[in-house]
């Protein structure tokens, strides 16, 4: 076996990481007993493991392919929009009331913002 | 060698990642469980994606990854404005 050059261990411990990352997300998913938890797993896991799958094939492609900052795009786009879904799942299970406990009452009998129809601001 | 080996090994635990997401998909128990594995699994495709790329060695599939999440993303907002409003296009 010939020796592995610098910027293979470095992708194949980012390699690594990334699976690791994804698997834990996944097993969360189907592990964990509450929406919200739920909701938590995959969302911070699942983004850290993409995260390091990109930034090892960033690595990768300028030993291989002449080198490209492509990936960078993906992983913007993914970091960006992680943080909105995960909002609006949350706010799903808020209103379908999947989340435990009722939402606390609010005072001078004011409605939570997220529970205001939009007919009722005009 | 190793970066052959952590490349499958890699692709093999994003493989059993989307399984376990179709697990929770198929079992639910609520519609925001169900939306939330699509996601993951859209997530897992683009990762599964480049992997693939980096077992051949070109960059021709870098458009399909970047498509797979744009699409991935708009679906889930558009599930979840479904589940919140029974209508995506007020």
């Amino acid at each position: 076996m010939n020796e592995a050059s610098a910027i293979e261990i470095v992708v194949a411990v980012l390699l690594i990481a990334g699976a690791f990352f994804t698997l834990v997300g996944g097993y969360g998913l189907i592990k964990l007993n509450n929406p919200m938890s739920r909701l938590h797993a995959p969302t911070k896991a699942g983004t850290l493991g993409v995260g390091s799958i990109l930034i090892a094939s960033m690595i990768y492609a300028i030993d291989h392919t002449g080198g490209s900052l492509h990936e960078l795009l993906i992983s913007i786009f993914m970091f960006a929009t992680a943080p909105v879904t995960a909002y609006f799942v949350a706010k799903v299970h808020v209103h379908r009331d999947r989340i435990g406990t009722p939402l606390p009452e609010l005072d001078g009998g004011k409605k939570w913002a997220t529970k205001v129809k939009a007919d009722d601001q005009a | 060698m190793l970066m052959t080996y952590a490349l499958y090994i890699t692709i093999g635990a994003v493989a059993l990642t989307m399984v376990l997401c179709m697990y929770r998909l198929l079992r639910g128990p609520y519609m925001g469980d169900r939306v939330l594995s699509l996601d993951t699994i859209s997530i897992n495709a683009v990762s599964l994606i480049v992997l693939y790329g980096m077992v051949n060695k070109t960059q021709v599939f870098f458009e399909a990854a970047l498509l797979i999440a744009m699409v991935g993303f708009i679906s889930t907002v558009a599930f979840a404005r479904f589940l919140l409003r029974r209508d995506v296009i007020e």
